[in-house]
This record gives C-alpha cells, sequence and structure tokens, in this order.
C-alpha cells in the first residue's frame, strides 16, 4: 500500500461541501471533505446515520435533486472538473465511469420493465452496441454475478427475484459497463446476514477481477474492514480520520474513532467484567452544531477555549501513510490509555425457571394470493417444535435471519395469537393457549415487549408522559392521576430521561431516546419477561451500546428475564448468557454463550457466524458462503430445513437430510447445550472454530 | 333612475384592470410554453448561504408575470376598497362592495389575527406559509362569512323570495321598482345583479343561497365522516369477514350512479313511505355510537370519570337524536312535542340524508385504507401486547395518526358535497322550489340562458367559486401536512 | 387469469342482483304504484279503485314474485280479469290463455317492459337513447383523457416547478367547475345574444342527428372538463410519486436522458393509478352526461333517465337503472382486469 510513484487517482474530492436549502435556513450536510480514491482501491465512508455520507456519494454523482447545492469545493473525476461538465458530458460519465449501488435493491429495480432490458439499457446508451451484443453482455455479467439461469432471470420482473438476487442484479447493471468506479450506498443493509456476506464476497471478487476502484458507503465497521483498503470516518459532516484500514482500526488518532471502536461489541466484551462505553450526549442536528471541532460537547479530551475556538483543519499523522485527522489534541492524547470509566459489575445470579416453552407449534393459514379470495390456502409452519426455558435474571438470546419464526414465537408469548399445539407455561401456569383478551392484568403485565423500530414504537400523536400513564392506567398501577403521574416520572428517571420528556410528542425525541421510552412503558407493570425484538439495530452504533447497557441494568435491578431476539452475533455474545438459534421455524441449536460460540456448531450457527462481519483486525474468520437464499416458510423443503444449503450435508449417509427432521444431539454438562443435526457427535465435535482472535 | 353602470365612479381603474389582466394571461401561457423550451438560469450560491439565479429568459417573463399578477390584485384591491366607500356610487361593484363590509372586517380581522399567531397554530398557522392553501381558506371563509352575516340579516339588499313584476329578467343594476313606474321608498334602489324571472334580487339570492350550502354541507359531510370512520376502522382492524362484507356493501352502492340514487330516493313518493327517516335513523346514530366507543375505551379504567361522562355524553346526543328523527305526525314520531327541539322538513331531511348516504362509502373506503396501513405499527402492536381493547386501539392510535389525509379528504369532500347539493338543485329535487340555494337558482336560470344569462351566471360563479376554494385548501393542508 | 376474472364475474353478478332489487323495491313503492294507477287509469280513482286497478294487472303480488317475473326466472303472472278474460304479463288480454305465450318473459328474455312516457318497448327506446349517448361519450374520451394525460405528466414530472404550479392550477379549477356551472358560463360565454359571441349553439338537439363542431363540442367539452381535472390531478400524483422513487435516480445515474427516464422508465409505472382512476370515473360521468343532456338538450340515455324518473315511467326507469348499473360494473371489471395487465407485481396465477 505504500506505492512510492502513485497513480494518478480516479476520484479526488477536494474541500467538499454541500447544502440543502429550505424555506428556512441553509443546511449544511457535508463540509470541508476531502479524499482520493486511487485506481483499483477499494475506500471506506463510515459514519452514524445524518453524518452525510450518502450526500457525498451524491455529491460526486451531481444529482442532489432540486434543494442541494454544492457550496465548495470540487469533485475531479480521473482529472477533470465535474463541476466543468456539461450534462450531456455528465450524462456519458453516469453509469459508463461511475456506477452506484443502494440499500434497497427492490427499490432500486424498474418494478414494470423485465431484468434483462434494464441490464442491456446501460450498454446500448453508452457504446452504442447492437441489442444481440448488449444481451451477450448481459448474460455473461449475470454469470459473473453467480445467478443461476442467466436467461431466465433476463426475462423476468425484479419482484419474481429474491432480495439477494435483486441485489446481484443492481450489482450486474452497475458493471455492465465496466466502470472505472463504483459506488456503493450501504449495498447490504436490507439484506440478511448470510445473503450479505455472500453479497459483500461477490463484490470484492469483482472488484478485483473489473480492476474497479470503490467507494463503500457505511455505518458497519466489521463490513468496511472486510472489503476495504482505505477508510474516510465522518461524523456531522466532516471527515475526521482518514488513513488505511490497519491504522484507523488499530491505531487510530481521533477521540470520535475511538469513542466508536469502545462502543461496538467486539469479541471480548462481556457485560460484566468488561462493558462497552457508550458516546455521551447525542448527534448534533445540521443546524445546531456546536463552534469548533464538531465533537467537542460529546469528546472526552475537550479543552474549553481550544477545541471550540475555530473550525479544526485536518492534520496528517506523520508516521503512517496518507493517515489524516481532525483533532487538535491528537499529539497530546495518550492512545494507549485504557478506556475511562470502566466499571465492572457484579454477574447476576440466574434464578428458577419461571417460562417453560414445550413442544410449541404455530401454523398459518395462508391465501396462495390475496387477489384471491378463496383458491387454495397453504399452511406456513412458523414454528416447529420450539422447546425451551427462561429463568429469572437470564438473558436468553434469539437469534435467527428473516421469515425463521422468531416473532411468530413472540407473538405467541405475549398472547396475540395462540399456539397451534404444545406448551407455553408461566409459572407452571398454561397461557399458550389464552389469548390476550382473556389473560388477566397480571399476566399481561408480567410479559411485555421492546420493539424494533424506534421510529414507529411510540404513538406520534400522544405525548411521551400520556404514552407511559396509558400503560400504568392499563395495568392498574397508581389509585389516582397524581400517582400515576409520579410513577411515570419515576419510569423516565429509570431510563435516563430528564422529567421534562413527559410532556414532550415523540417527534421531538431522537431514536435512542424513543426507544428509552420504549423501555419505560413495558417495565410499566413491573414486567418480568421482556420480549426485546431487536431493540438496538435500527440504533446508531454509538447509542446502541447505551440502550443496551441501559436494558441489562435494569434486568439486574428488576431480576428481569430477557428473550433477547437479534441477527446481530456481536450484541448477542456480548450481553447474553444463553443463545437459542432459529432457522425456518425450527430450534437448530441452543446452549449457554459461550458453548454456542465455540464448537460444536451446528451448520447454520457455523455459516452464521462466519458471516457476520467483526470490526477487529486481531480477528481471523474461517470462509464460509452460504448459496441460495433462506427458503420461503410458506415452502420450507422436506427434512431439515437447512438441507439446501448445508455445506455438511454430504457427510450424512442415505440422503437422511432430506427425508427426516434430526434429533437433538446434546452436548455439554447436564446436556445443555444441544444441537438438532444428523452429523454423527464425533464429526460435530471435530468441527474447527469459525472465529479465531490473534492474540498480541 | 339611471342604471347603474358595472364601475360607476371607478370606471377609469377598468382600462388598467383588463390590460394587466391580459397581460397576465399572455405571460403566464408563454412562460409554460418558454418552459419545454428554454432552460432555467443557473443557480449559484455564496459564500452568506444565498442562492442566486442568474436571468434567462424564462427569469425575465417570471418576473413580469409577478409584477402583472401585482398590478390586477392592486387594481381589484382598488375596486374593492373604493366600492366599499363610495357605494353604488361606484357602480354595481361598488354596491356589492359595500353590501359586503361586514364580510371584508371579518376577513380582515380573522387572517390578521391567524397570521400573526400562526407559528402556535400547528398545522391551520403552517397553512399560512401556502399563498394556494391560504387564497383558498380566504375563499371559503369569505362565503361562510357571507352566510353567517346574511343570517343576521346583513348583506341582503332584497327579501330573496320577493317578487316583482317589473323586474322581470331585468339586467344587472337595474333601479328597483316594485310595479312598473312605482319607486319603493326605504328599499335598496337597485337590483344590483338583476332579476330573475321572477322579479325576485338574483344578488340577495346568491347570498342567501350559500346559508344553505354552509348550513348543509360540512354537517352531511360530517355525518358521512362518523358513518365511514365507525364502519371503516373495524373492517380494517379485523378484517376477515366483516371487511368482506362492508367492502361489499360499501361498492354495492358505489357502483349506483349518483344520480340515479338521488332520482330514487329524493322523490315525493319515497319520502311519502318514510323510508329518508328510517335511514336518518339509522344514520344518525353513528355519531351516538362514535361518541360513547370513543369516550369508554379511553376511560374504562377510570370507572368514577367515565360513568358520569358517558351519562352525559348519551343524554345530550340521544335528546338531538331522537329530536331530530322525530316529526310530529312524520314515519317516526316517538317524542312528545314538548320534548322535541326542531323538526327538519322533511325536503331537506331527505337531501341530508342522501348526501350522507352518497359519501359514506367513499369515506369508508379512505379509513380503511389509512387503518389498513396505521394497523401494522409498532406502537399497535405495543398496545395490543398491552391488553388494550379492539376500539381503543382503533379510535386512540390508529385514528389519530390518519387525521392528516382525513382532514384533507373532508375539504375536498365538502366541495363535492356542494356540487352535489347543486346537482339536487339542478334538477329541482328535494329542496322546495322556492329555496335560493345555488343549484336551483342555476336550473330557474337555465331555460332563459340565451337570452338572460344573468340569473343563472351568478350562483354558478358563487358556487365555482365555493368549490374552487375548497380545493384549493386542500390543496395547501396537503402540501403543508407533507412537509414534515 | 381465468378464475380471477370468473370470481370478479359473481361478484358482478352478486352486485348487479343486489342493485337491481333494490332499484325494483325503490320504484315498485306503494305511491308510486298509486300514481302509476291514477296517471295510466284515471285520476279521480277512489283508494279501492285503485287497488283493483293495480290487481288487475299483477301488481298486488309479493316483492319477490314481480321481481323474479321481471327477471325472468319466475312464470310471468295470468291474472282473470272481472270481466273473464286473462290478462298475462307474456301476452297482454286475451279471452284464453294463447297458445304459444312463453311461460316466462322478462329481462333475461329481452322482455323490458313497456313505456308509459315514449309509449314504446323499453328495450327499443334504451338501445336508441344508448346509442346517442356513445357517440357523445366517445368525444368526450377522445378529448379527456389524452388532455388530462398529458397534463398530469408533464406537470408531474418537474413537481414544484413553474409548469408544475400553472397546470396544477388550471386542473384544479377544472375540478372545481361542476357540468352545470360550466355549461352554464360556456352557454352565456359563446352561445347566448348577451355576449353576442355566437360562436357555437346553446342545444345540441340537432347534434342527434348530424353533429357538428358548432352544436356537438359545448357538450363534450362541458362534460370532459370536470372529468379532465380529476384524471390529470391523480396522474400528477402519480407521476410525481414515481419520479421520487429510487428506480428513477438509478435510472437516470445509468446516464438515461430525462427525455428517456419520463418516457421509458417512469410514464408506465404512473400510468398504472391513472388507469383505474380513469374507469372508475363512468359511475361520475353518467352524472355528467345526465346534466348535459339535460342542459343542452340533447335527448340520450341521461336526459332518457330524467324523462322516466320525473314521470314515473317504471319499467323505462327500472330498463335505464339496469343498464347504468351493468356498464359502471362492467367497467369496474375491465379496470380490474387491465390494472393487473398493467402492474406486473400483482402475480396472476
Amino acid at each position: 500500500m505504500t506505492d512510492p510513484t502513485p497513480e494518478p487517482p480516479i476520484l479526488e474530492i477536494e474541500n467538499l461541501s454541500i447544502s440543502f436549502f429550505t424555506r428556512l435556513r441553509e443546511i449544511p450536510a457535508v463540509m470541508d471533505f476531502s479524499c482520493t480514491v486511487r485506481p483499483g482501491e477499494a475506500m471506506g465512508l463510515v459514519g452514524e446515520s445524518g453524518c452525510g455520507k450518502s450526500t457525498v456519494a451524491l455529491g460526486v454523482m451531481r444529482d442532489l435533486g432540486a434543494n442541494g447545492r454544492i457550496t465548495g469545493g470540487r469533485v475531479k473525476f480521473k482529472g477533470r472538473d465535474m463541476a466543468e461538465m456539461s450534462d450531456a458530458e455528465l450524462r456519458a460519465l453516469r453509469g459508463r465511469e461511475i456506477a452506484m449501488i443502494y440499500q434497497e435493491p427492490m427499490a432500486s429495480l424498474n418494478p414494470a420493465m423485465r431484468v434483462g432490458r434494464q441490464l442491456m439499457e446501460v450498454p446500448l446508451i453508452h457504446e452504442k452496441i447492437s441489442k444481440n451484443k448488449a444481451h451477450a453482455r448481459a448474460l455473461e455479467v449475470l454469470h459473473d454475478v453467480k445467478l443461476p439461469d442467466p436467461e431466465r432471470i433476463m426475462k423476468a420482473y425484479p419482484h419474481q427475484l429474491s432480495g439477494g438476487q435483486q441485489q446481484r442484479i443492481v450489482i450486474a447493471m452497475a458493471l455492465m459497463s465496466k466502470p472505472s468506479l463504483l459506488i456503493l450506498d450501504e449495498p447490504t443493509t436490507a439484506l440478511d446476514v448470510t445473503v450479505e456476506a455472500a453479497v459483500v464476497d461477490l463484490v470484492k471478487d469483482l472488484g478485483r477481477k473489473y480492476g474497479t476502484s470503490m467507494l463503500f458507503i457505511s455505518h458497519n465497521l466489521g463490513l468496511v474492514l472486510e472489503t476495504c483498503d482505505r477508510l474516510c470516518v465522518m461524523y456531522s459532516g466532516e471527515a475526521v480520520e482518514t488513513g488505511n484500514i490497519a491504522d484507523v482500526f488499530d491505531k487510530m488518532r481521533h477521540p470520535y474513532t475511538q469513542a466508536l471502536f469502545r462502543s461496538i461489541p467486539l469479541p471480548g466484551a462481556d457485560k460484566n467484567a468488561k462493558p462497552l462505553v457508550a458516546i455521551p450526549g447525542n448527534f448534533p442536528l445540521p443546524h445546531e452544531r456546536p463552534p469548533g471541532c464538531n465533537f467537542g460537547p460529546r469528546c472526552d479530551y475537550f479543552e474549553a477555549g481550544r477545541c471550540d475556538a475555530q473550525e479544526v483543519p485536518m492534520f496528517d499523522v506523520a508516521d503512517a501513510n496518507r493517515h489524516e485527522t481532525r483533532c487538535l489534541r491528537f499529539q497530546e492524547i495518550d492512545w494507549s490509555r485504557q478506556e475511562i470509566g470502566e466499571v465492572a459489575t457484579q454477574k447476576t445470579e440466574i434464578g428458577d425457571t419461571i417460562l417453560r416453552m414445550e413442544e410449541l407449534k404455530k401454523y398459518y393459514d395462508v391465501n396462495a394470493s390475496s387477489l384471491f379470495k378463496g383458491g387454495e390456502t397453504r399452511v406456513v409452519k412458523a414454528n416447529e417444535s420450539l422447546t425451551f426455558e427462561a429463568r429469572e435474571s437470564e438473558t436468553l438470546a434469539i437469534v435467527g435471519e428473516s421469515g425463521c419464526g422468531k416473532s411468530t414465537f413472540a407473538k405467541v408469548l405475549m398472547g396475540l395469537e395462540t399456539a397451534t399445539d404444545g406448551h407455553v407455561t408461566l409459572d407452571n401456569r398454561e397461557i399458550g393457549d389464552t389469548p390476550i383478551q382473556k389473560r388477566d392484568t397480571a399476566t399481561v403485565a408480567d410479559i411485555q415487549m421492546v420493539f424494533q423500530n424506534p421510529f414507529d414504537t411510540l404513538n406520534p400523536s400522544m405525548s411521551v408522559g400520556r404514552q407511559i400513564m396509558r400503560a400504568l392506567e392499563i395495568f392498574r398501577i397508581g389509585k389516582t392521576e397524581a400517582a400515576r403521574r409520579e410513577k411515570m416520572l419515576d419510569l423516565l428517571d429509570l431510563v435516563k430521561l430528564p422529567r421534562e420528556f413527559a410532556d414532550r410528542m415523540p417527534r421531538q425525541l431522537s431514536g435512542g431516546q424513543k426507544q428509552r421510552v420504549g423501555i419505560a412503558r413495558a417495565f410499566a407493570g413491573g414486567a418480568r419477561i421482556v420480549v426485546a425484538d431487536e431493540p438496538v439495530s435500527a440504533l446508531d452504533v454509538s447509542v446502541q451500546a447505551a440502550v443496551a447497557d441501559l436494558l441489562m441494568e435494569i434486568q439486574r435491578n428488576e431480576k428481569t428475564t430477557l428473550l433477547f431476539i437479534s441477527h446481530d452475533l456481536g450484541i448477542v455474545r456480548y450481553l447474553s448468557d444463553r443463545v437459542l438459534v432459529m432457522y425456518l421455524g425450527h430450534v437448530v441449536e441452543i446452549g449457554d454463550t459461550a458453548q454456542v460460540f465455540a464448537p460444536p456448531y451446528h451448520p447454520y450457527t457455523e455459516a452464521l457466524l462466519s458471516a457476520v462481519p467483526i470490526a477487529d483486525t486481531r480477528v481471523t474468520k474461517k470462509h464460509i458462503v452460504l448459496e441460495g437464499d433462506v427458503p420461503s416458510a410458506m415452502d420450507p423443503p422436506p427434512g431439515c430445513p437447512f438441507q439446501t444449503r448445508c455445506r455438511w450435508k454430504s457427510q450424512v449417509p442415505d440422503s437422511r437430510c432430506e427425508v427426516e427432521v434430526p434429533p437433538m444431539v446434546r452436548f455439554g454438562p447436564d446436556s445443555a447445550h444441544q444441537i438438532k443435526c444428523h452429523l454423527t457427535r464425533e464429526e460435530l465435535e471435530g468441527m474447527e472454530p469459525v472465529i479465531t482472535l490473534a492474540t498480541e | 333612475m339611471e342604471p347603474l353602470t358595472w364601475t360607476g365612479a371607478l370606471s377609469p381603474l377598468l382600462p388598467v384592470l383588463w390590460t394587466a389582466a391580459a397581460a397576465l394571461l399572455i405571460l403566464s401561457v408563454l412562460r409554460l410554453v418558454c418552459g419545454f423550451v428554454l432552460a432555467p438560469g443557473e443557480a449559484t450560491t455564496h459564500a452568506d448561504g444565498t442562492l442566486s439565479v442568474t436571468r434567462g429568459p424564462l427569469e425575465l417573463i417570471d418576473t413580469a408575470a409577478l409584477w402583472t399578477l401585482c398590478a390586477t390584485l392592486a387594481v381589484l384591491g382598488g375596486l374593492l376598497v373604493g366600492g366599499a366607500a363610495l357605494g353604488h356610487g361606484a357602480g354595481i361593484v361598488g354596491g356589492m362592495s359595500r353590501q359586503l363590509v361586514p364580510v371584508w372586517l371579518a376577513l380582515a380581522l380573522m387572517l390578521g389575527l391567524s397570521y400573526a399567531f400562526r407559528r402556535r397554530l400547528g398545522l391551520y398557522g403552517k397553512l399560512f406559509d401556502s399563498t394556494i392553501g391560504v387564497s383558498g381558506f380566504a375563499l371559503v371563509m369569505f362565503w361562510v362569512f357571507a352566510a353567517l352575516f346574511v343570517s343576521f340579516d346583513l348583506i341582503a339588499t332584497h327579501d330573496p323570495l320577493a317578487q316583482s313584476a317589473a323586474m322581470k329578467n331585468e339586467p344587472p343594476g337595474t333601479p328597483y321598482t316594485r310595479m312598473i313606474g312605482e319607486v319603493a321608498e326605504g328599499s335598496y334602489p337597485y337590483f344590483l345583479l338583476g332579476g330573475d324571472n321572477l322579479g325576485r334580487d338574483v344578488f340577495s339570492r346568491m347570498i342567501a343561497g350559500a346559508l344553505v350550502v354552509v348550513q348543509i354541507a360540512p354537517l352531511a359531510t360530517a355525518f358521512a365522516f362518523m358513518v365511514g370512520i365507525t364502519l371503516g376502522l373495524p373492517a380494517a382492524y379485523h378484517g376477515g369477514r366483516l371487511d368482506t362484507v362492508l367492502t361489499f356493501l360499501a361498492n354495492l352502492i358505489l357502483a349506483f350512479p349518483v344520480i340515479l340514487l338521488f332520482y330514487l330516493l329524493v322523490t315525493p313518493e319515497i319520502v311519502a313511505t318514510g323510508i329518508p327517516s328510517y335511514m336518518a335513523a339509522v344514520m344518525f346514530v353513528f355519531p351516538i355510537a362514535f361518541f360513547t366507543i370513543l369516550l369508554n375505551s379511553r376511560f374504562h379504567t377510570r370507572p368514577r370519570l367515565r360513568t358520569p361522562l358517558l351519562i352525559g355524553v348519551v343524554a345530550v346526543l340521544g335528546w338531538l337524536y331522537l329530536s331530530l328523527i322525530s316529526e310530529r305526525f312524520g314515519a317516526i314520531d316517538i317524542l312528545p312535542p314538548s320534548l322535541d327541539l326542531f323538526d327538519i322538513p322533511g325536503g331537506i331531511l331527505v337531501v341530508f340524508v342522501s348526501v350522507v348516504f352518497v359519501n359514506s362509502p367513499t369515506v369508508f373506503r379512505i379509513v380503511r385504507g389509512l387503518a389498513l396501513d396505521t394497523r401494522t405499527r409498532d406502537y399497535v402492536a405495543a398496545a395490543q401486547t398491552r391488553g388494550e381493547g379492539a376500539w381503543y386501539i382503533m379510535l386512540w392510535e390508529i385514528l389519530p395518526n390518519a387525521r392528516g389525509p382525513l382532514i384533507v379528504d373532508f375539504c375536498l369532500r365538502v366541495g363535492y358535497t356542494t356540487i352535489l347539493l347543486g346537482t339536487l338543485g339542478f334538477f329541482g329535487l328535494g329542496l322546495p322550489p322556492e329555496s335560493p340555494d345555488w343549484g336551483s337558482t342555476i336550473n330557474d336560470g337555465r331555460r332563459l340562458l340565451a337570452i338572460y344569462p344573468h340569473p343563472a351566471l351568478a350562483p354558478a360563479l358563487a358556487l365555482l367559486s365555493l368549490v374552487l376554494g375548497l380545493n384549493l385548501l386542500a390543496d395547501g393542508l396537503r402540501e403543508e401536512s407533507l412537509r414534515d | 387469469m381465468t378464475a380471477f376474472i370468473l370470481r370478479r364475474v359473481a361478484v358482478m353478478i352478486a352486485t348487479a342482483l343486489s342493485l337491481t332489487f333494490v332499484v325494483f323495491f325503490l320504484t315498485n313503492l306503494g305511491p308510486n304504484l298509486e300514481k302509476l294507477a291514477k296517471t295510466q287509469g284515471n285520476v279521480r280513482m277512489s283508494d279501492e279503485q285503485v287497488d283493483t286497478w293495480l290487481a288487475n294487472r299483477g301488481y298486488d303480488r309479493p316483492l319477490f314474485a314481480k321481481y323474479g317475473e321481471w327477471l325472468g326466472i319466475v312464470p310471468g303472472f295470468v291474472v282473470e280479469q272481472p270481466d273473464g278474460s286473462l290478462r298475462g304479463r307474456c301476452f297482454g288480454e286475451a279471452d284464453t290463455l294463447p297458445p304459444g305465450a312463453p311461460r316466462f318473459c322478462g329481462v333475461l328474455q329481452g322482455e323490458w317492459g313497456y313505456s308509459t312516457v315514449f309509449r314504446g318497448e323499453v328495450g327499443e327506446i334504451i338501445a336508441i337513447r344508448l346509442g346517442l349517448t356513445a357517440k357523445l361519450m366517445l368525444w368526450v374520451m377522445l378529448l379527456m383523457v389524452p388532455a388530462a394525460l398529458l397534463i398530469g405528466v408533464l406537470a408531474g414530472m418537474r413537481e414544484g416547478s413553474r409548469t408544475d404550479r400553472t397546470l396544477s392550477s388550471v386542473s384544479i379549477l377544472s375540478t372545481a367547475t361542476p357540468e352545470y356551472v360550466s355549461g352554464v358560463i360556456f352557454i352565456a360565454l359563446f352561445a347566448s345574444s348577451a355576449t353576442g359571441l355566437k360562436w357555437f349553439k346553446g342545444t345540441a338537439t340537432s347534434a342527434m342527428e348530424n353533429a357538428t363542431f358548432e352544436n356537438f363540442f359545448l357538450p363534450v367539452v362541458t362534460i370532459a372538463l370536470f372529468g379532465m381535472g380529476y384524471i390529470a390531478r391523480m396522474t400528477r400524483a402519480s407521476m410525481a410519486e414515481v419520479m421520487q422513487q429510487q428506480y428513477i435516480r438509478t435510472a437516470r445515474l445509468k446516464g438515461v436522458s430525462f427525455r428517456n427516464v419520463v418516457l421509458k422508465h417512469a410514464l408506465r409505472n404512473a400510468l398504472i393509478a391513472p388507469f383505474t382512476v380513469i374507469m372508475l370515473q363512468f359511475p361520475w360521468l353518467l352524472n355528467g352526461v345526465v346534466i348535459v343532456e339535460t342542459l343542452f338538450n340533447y335527448k340520450g340515455f341521461g336526459w332518457t333517465l330524467v324523462q322516466a324518473a320525473s314521470n314515473n315511467d317504471i319499467e323505462l326507469l327500472l330498463g335505464v337503472s339496469v343498464v347504468s348499473v351493468f356498464v359502471v360494473l362492467v367497467t369496474q371489471l375491465l379496470s380490474d382486469v387491465g390494472y393487473v395487465y398493467l402492474n406486473p407485481r400483482i402475480k396472476v396465477a
């Protein structure tokens, strides 16, 4: 990477500033942003939502919409200033030289146009080649993105393909004219983890094969580590640190980068011994940025009178290659110092079993198509013989990708649906076939839920305090309105929100704050079991740690049983005591956290562990890429649910995997670790660990 | 006496007005055509955060159009203000402007106050950021105030029902004589907008017609919303068979051509059978049901507050309901006359009922669609997981979050109802033949349209302006509510 | 697809049966029949005489039986008259049951009944009037649909631009002008002696035989204008929404020119919603037809409806209702089927 005579860069962004203009004011989205992408290089652009990373991409494409303007700086593509290009020249560049891939594959494809036409359009516009040649090219690229049966796919409409296939089409479309620069804006965020891993793999390979430079925009540091050579960290419209991956990950020179790494759960972090450190405060709104350093108010190293005196320029870090930081004090700070405010807490005692599920089954009848009422009905087997128990003060993580049945199981537990078969017992009372209307108030208050999407969890037209008080009313807590208000304020204290928030409307709160209100509401009736459905996955990285720690703290004090539904194995490893892995309605593995994260694995767990990106340079992972997508729960494969994608299938004789559902194989002391697999005990025990941590 | 001219003493302003208006029209068309041909000027930004645009031919046209628009509005304003000062000295326009002085004052006061406090008034305040919205609102309020003041006997110059043989089909501005040659002392000296085929004052009838519309249209629309909401929410929330049946019924009514429905429902024969009264009895139950469920679902956890509240509300609404449906010697006669608060004439009731009946299924469909969308939100799931009742979730979690589109649709629907009322009047259905409502007046005037257009033209333009105002208001509201 | 159409047709037939029954019920109410008896028989009939008159003509039987007969699924009535002769639904008056007289004679057999106003077969009257209205509607559609789509697409493709604002104002103005207002204004402006601009004719009666620009343009424009604004606004909203979609940005960033973005990528997606709207306009267009035909004295289907309804012509009104309900339902069916074809996202098994 230390090339003494660098080739001329593909893309140079110099002091770029972009603003959006509203009726009231100018909102600067990007300020003084510089970066360079060299041929064949992959540049990562990392930051939290609202930091301006996507705006940079659109600025490069010169597609900022009616309100956006470039207010300063230059973007040079292959040495040419893009501001001086005419519309026609820009058009000739777009698609041929610079291509872009977005987050939502379904939304990026024209729903009313066949895939083939959309692909062929690119060379037809730019290279003026014949239709036959374009067709041949499309087939070739489809083959490159590893889509089966390209001829059929060319004739398909986008909605007929799965999410993973759609994203491959989008990638194929971007590569049709072999561009020199590819901009990827969160290309895998909408995909499942195992599908994401395959797509990322593909992008990396194709980038190498076509010699394309990449600008990779993501909020996920792990993903950037896996795909990029260089990295630029953005905060509140500015680049705060730029450098080679290794430098920024291991020798960061900006407090924000450091704080970011401390707030994400890496292997080795532990909720009791080595907790995460959340970044204090909130992300500043674009029109409320502080003077001087934008990160100042949240920075541990803030020095009044200096950091807030003037705009901070980028400084070169001397000891590394093209490593820059926007920090005045980067030479004074002791970067090797351990985390500040690290407090180890006592591990809580796990109590008695309070919730037990036995052979729980939930089937739905679904009409084949909503347009035709009647017609054939199909059965969706959302949950197949779920058996597990949860104890007091325990965090049980439920891991799985979309369609694995985790939400259905939560619905049955809450009483929104009743079980088709099997038992759910709470304190040895059967509740599995009691719908919520028939449950008594205490049972309802005992089992509560924290939802995923912070922007959806609160009723937008009711004040925060009212919503909590309504829950208190329903749970019959507090005799008078005044008593309930007092209790509500206590709950706000519990979730560490200022009491003034009681009279605010939800839209005045940030995502993390809304999630806290959601937690307060769930604990209003003194819940003993809280189902947290991906409670932090929609939050920004720096807020995730704070919300997760809040949950842990309440759990310690209230002895709550936490059922933590998540697909993020990092956070699961960090905070759960036991883990349950689900696939297509089946529990495929269950055990203590340490047991699940170490061999023996269920083949699916193994793939999942390999797929999850980890933002740690010390980690080496075994490379396992699953083929294809998760099958639909409408049409599950016979036998083992995972058999269609399993790489161990050939090891099992007589194709038993395709015929019968495997039994649970038990491991460990008191058989706490269970794996649903046809592989023999020896084969399972002989598996290699997926993640190895290099010792320092 | 000489007949009035249109602008009287202010006539010198007219050439200016026509020139400006013609220029505005030409420039608008020119701008539209050029917009497809010419490229707009380049926008550049400055260090102080302002934008400037280089002046191309398009921008020149824009500026010119803006100036002509200002000039047109200024002359119009001058005519109205001058007219209000001079009275019929400033011709017909002046005479009308003088009569409308209470409306001008009320309008100015209301718009001024609202504008001053617009930042504290929520969505209504934001309306004042949109030119379209605020002009629509002003048009609507003009007619609302006109209807209000005419009910206090203020604006109208003559009795809208009084006929005068001498004034039959006389053109606008004719001096008023009760009989030929006989000057009426003490009454307004002119028929400002002329006389109709029975010699009634067109201006007074037009203003009085506003009262009919402003009374019926919003109320009927509100009832349609109650019905649509009370049925649409459960259809969307529960789905299943209930949804299938209700949707089928709604589609059934929607498949009926409106005009046919009116011809079948609004005839004296049907009124004689009492069917409209029974329909009214069913439809007017919905508001009571709506408010009872609304309050009960909210306060059922606090019985000490709930019970007295419900008793009060049900008693008041119930009494109103019984007074409304019970008619002395009518189809439903259950309330003793001493308790019956008011009787609604059969003709008005049947018009009201059929308008509600026609509008309800559309509202049902809109509410159902909105509720289907909102139903999947997490806050609805949160309410379910704490064991809330279905009606609480529908009315307190779903409905408030669908209010934006519903408010917009309400405005549009009042306009539509106004058109329907006009249609009824146009076919002489339901409303009494003497009624000054705009539809009936257009119907009266259309027979001699080719010779005397003024009796039909005045109510036609009045109706047009009210509906236009409602449409503009809805458009402004939609734009502003989307801006969040 | 076949299953889908069959199911839709089944729903449509159920709807048609319900609606015709409602119309039948409403037109055969006591007061209507009494009025019929008095206009057909004698104005000064006593109540008993009215009852006998009605009984002799089979009107006194249960509603469902009468509906079944009218529909043609129940054998037509045969009533013995006081003088011993027979009167039947299917053969009129005769001394004995005529041989070969059909047992069923309802709408399904093509027997629509007799119009008391026009003194003729309902079926024939409707056929003629419907033809005249079809001519009117053809021109309305030819004018309205392209104009509305053009305005909507031009306004929606650059949302918020000056073009958009001008065109949107025009379409709002046109939705705020019901036919009876625009018709009155047009006649007052272009066909009255008051302004002196006698460009067009204020009546369209002559257009029934010989439609010319002079006698046919005003009615066509009047109907088209009201519907046009609505369709244009829908098209604009749909177009503006589509233009903000990610795939339009994808297309733009592929290097597709603005013209082709609009024509190739946006248009088909943007026209899905207005298509349904246009088809569902039919019940409202019928409104316009009735108003305009009355206003311009064009003796088509709408004019017939008014005549039938205001003169208590029960069988004609029934026939007119059935036809208009049928037209509405068929267009709804077409709109559903067309929607499926236009929108590839809807799967048809």
